[in-house]
């Protein structure tokens, strides 16, 4: 465990004027897409990627750190304020956030919220730097069937577990895994499916795909349904946090990071069912249930401690192995590529400083979310009054602007516009994004890995349950793949937890969830689509 | 029994607006028609009534006396066009205005919706500004 001298070190550079400066436009970058709806962490990381490779790669990563926390802490915003949840993780927060917006306790709901997800943000990051060198001494050992397991079960969980719909989910997945196959084969230097079309043959780029997928679909789709009454905002009133509603947060805040930075860290992960149990437990402990459902307290406490915890839990799998489990991190993933740094075992050791930095930056980017956004709530929601039509309009240039950039190519441009299509139907009915993106990012990393094993085993298939932790984790993923079906069949429907979610935010508005962080809408009624 | 219509928005110029147009309308004996507009594309718009501030102007119109009717329409058309769509419909009498200061560069970067108005709308327009700010 000797990572404290190693920490330390990360601070100090992450302390540099020039990283301060990163971190803070992160954090308010961040801040203002997870107030918006519809426009999320990964979207704006996505946009960012082409712009930030000019920079150095320790700067722009903490630029990212900060958008994506930044991201957490603005969607409460929302949630409390206008009943409307900027992100899929912050459904929950709205249940009892906006009730207690109502009942005049506003100032005191982004109160809890705020100082919950620092406190989160805080020891889950602390669990990241203690637990990131056990797990890639875990790590080192591992071998390529075992990550192609791994991959297997992220695969699996992002599409299946934590979406509406599994099938939806799988299908997406599908796009992004064919996606990601197009270009030379690495291995045999056979062309896939790129159509005779000579750019193709270095595949696709990852950052048109994403902003195709993230900004342009999202644009596409809010463009074809731009015509709604606005949404009605509650004041930021009443009295900051009491001693009373100390008393009453604390709990709720520890058992929201206990709960949410192991869901994050598990290749299961996401954010939404973290919130969703942390709601849930709650509920059932509160000494004031006759609170619930007219703006409880605890109901805000839990569930933003939980996704804030989680948001760091994520960081687990991707920073010791290379596996992202959310969309965001997906497209961390691919900045880390982008400057030819492998996240996996070895980038503790390899890239050690970087890593470290990293990881100080999230502190430090945590105290300047908790100093900016309880003076700032109110600024923040002035941004929604910005039309839509210009707000996504420059969105578009951006993004066109971003891919042009990446290889000054005016294919790119054809390719951002068909996925943009593509992108807009997805959300049009309802597929999720995120496994999309995931099986682009992760797709390439599992097939070399699979190919690998079975080079090494010479064809044999066996090699793939050879370990014991191959076999225990392809057999989670199967039952993460059948269990809902069978106990559908047994129960006669999915159980999710929409027996939570029944209550949920119901403004006439379709939930936005492209540029959300996670796979999104669990066990919320599906609204968009057919609302109208 | 003639109409009179007032575009209303939550700020010192729609409260001296609405107030004339109570006024009117109690002189005229006329319908009172308060229409309050958004393009509806922006998440929030501020100037649209809603919850708490909607009921508490019914209230208090209801309270005035005259014969009200309240209008939201979000068509994602600009107030000037919602606001000549309602007069023609309600072919009112009278429609009352508020009217903003604003300098000649703001005119030129913003436009004004009371210009349009006075264009578009085929009916006399009564045009009322807040009451100046005490010292």
């Amino acid at each position: 465990m000797g990572s404290l001298p190693e920490l330390l070190d990360g601070f100090a550079s992450a302390i540099t004027p020039l990283n301060l400066l990163f971190a803070l436009l992160g954090v308010l970058l961040g801040t203002a897409v997870g107030v918006l709806p519809g426009i999320g962490p990964a979207m704006t990381v996505a946009l960012l990627l082409p712009v930030t490779y000019v920079l150095e790669p320790t700067s722009a990563l903490i630029m990212f750190a900060g958008i994506y926390y930044g991201g957490m802490y603005g969607g409460s915003t929302t949630s409390i304020l206008l009943n409307t949840p900027g992100e899929s993780s912050s459904i929950m927060t709205a249940l009892e956030g906006n009730k207690m917006a109502k009942a005049g306790r506003g100032a005191a709901a982004l109160g809890t919220a705020a100082i919950g997800s620092f406190v989160a943000g805080t020891i889950a990051t602390l669990l990241l730097a203690l637990v990131a060198p056990t797990v890639v001494e875990l790590a080192i050992g591992i071998t390529p069937a075992d990550y192609f397991a791994l991959a297997v079960i992220a695969f699996v969980a992002v599409a299946t577990v934590l979406g509406a719909s599994p099938l939806r989910g799988l299908a997406s997945l599908g796009v992004g895994l064919y996606l990601g196959l197009v270009g030379t084969d690495l291995i045999s230097g056979q062309e896939r499916f790129t159509l005779g079309v000579p750019q193709l043959a270095d595949g696709l780029d990852v950052v048109v795909v994403a902003v195709a997928l993230f900004a342009v679909g999202e644009a596409l789709y809010v463009a074809s349904r731009l015509r709604r009454g606005p949404v009605e905002v509650m004041a930021m009133q009443g009295r900051f946090m009491t001693g009373q509603d100390l008393r009453r947060s604390w709990a709720p805040w520890l058992r929201g990071t206990a709960l949410g930075f192991p869901f994050g860290a598990l290749p299961a992960g996401g954010a939404e069912i973290p919130t969703f149990l942390s709601y849930a437990a709650e509920r059932k402990l509160t000494k004031h249930p006759e609170e619930f459902g007219h703006g409880a307290i605890e109901g805000v406490a839990g569930p933003e401690a939980a996704n804030n915890a989680a948001a760091a839990g994520v960081l687990v799998p991707l920073l010791t192995l290379g596996l992202p489990t959310s969309a965001t991190a997906a497209i961390l993933l691919a900045a880390f590529q982008g400057y030819g740094i492998q996240p996996g075992p070895a980038l503790l050791t390899t890239e050690g400083p970087l890593v470290w930095t990293l990881i100080a930056s999230l502190f430090i980017g945590n105290t300047m979310l908790l100093v900016l956004n309880l003076p700032l709530a109110g600024v923040w929601v002035k941004l929604l009054r910005i039309p839509r039509p210009y707000l996504y309009a420059g969105i578009l240039m951006f993004a066109s602007l971003g891919c042009y950039a990446v290889n000054a190519d005016p294919l790119d441009l054809v390719i951002l516009l068909l996925l943009g299509v593509l992108g807009f139907f997805m959300r049009r009915y309802g597929w999720p994004v995120a496994p999309a993106v995931i099986g682009l990012i992760l797709g390439p990393v599992a097939e070399n890995n699979l190919r690998r094993a079975l080079a090494i085993s010479d064809g044999d298939l066996g090699v793939l349950v050879e370990t014991w932790f191959s076999r225990i984790v392809l057999l989670l993923a199967l039952v993460a793949l059948v269990g809902p079906i069978v106990l559908r069949v047994v129960r006669g429907q999915r159980p999710s937890p929409s027996e939570v979610g029944a209550g949920a935010p119901a403004t006439g508005r379709p939930q936005h969830r492209s540029g959300t962080d996670e796979p999104a809408e669990v066990g919320t009624p599906r609204r968009d689509g057919r609302d109208d | 029994m003639g109409t009179v219509v007032v575009g209303y928005v939550p700020t010192p110029r729609g409260r001296a607006a609405l107030d004339h147009a109570v006024l009117e309308s109690r002189r005229r004996d006329a319908l009172l028609v308060v229409v309050n507009t958004s393009r509806g594309d922006a998440l929030v718009d501020e100037e649209f009534l809603q919850g708490e501030a909607l009921r508490a102007l019914s209230q208090e119109l209801a309270a005035s006396g005259v014969a009200v009717e309240v209008r939201q329409p979000v068509h994602g058309r600009d107030v000037a066009e919602e606001l000549a769509a309602v007069v023609e419909e309600t072919d009112a009498e009278l429609l009352v205005i508020g009217l903003r200061k604003r300098s000649a560069v703001g005119k030129l970067l913003m436009g004004s919706a009371a210009q349009r108005i006075l264009l578009d709308v085929d009916c006399p327009i009564l045009a009322v500004k807040a009451p100046p700010r005490g010292p």
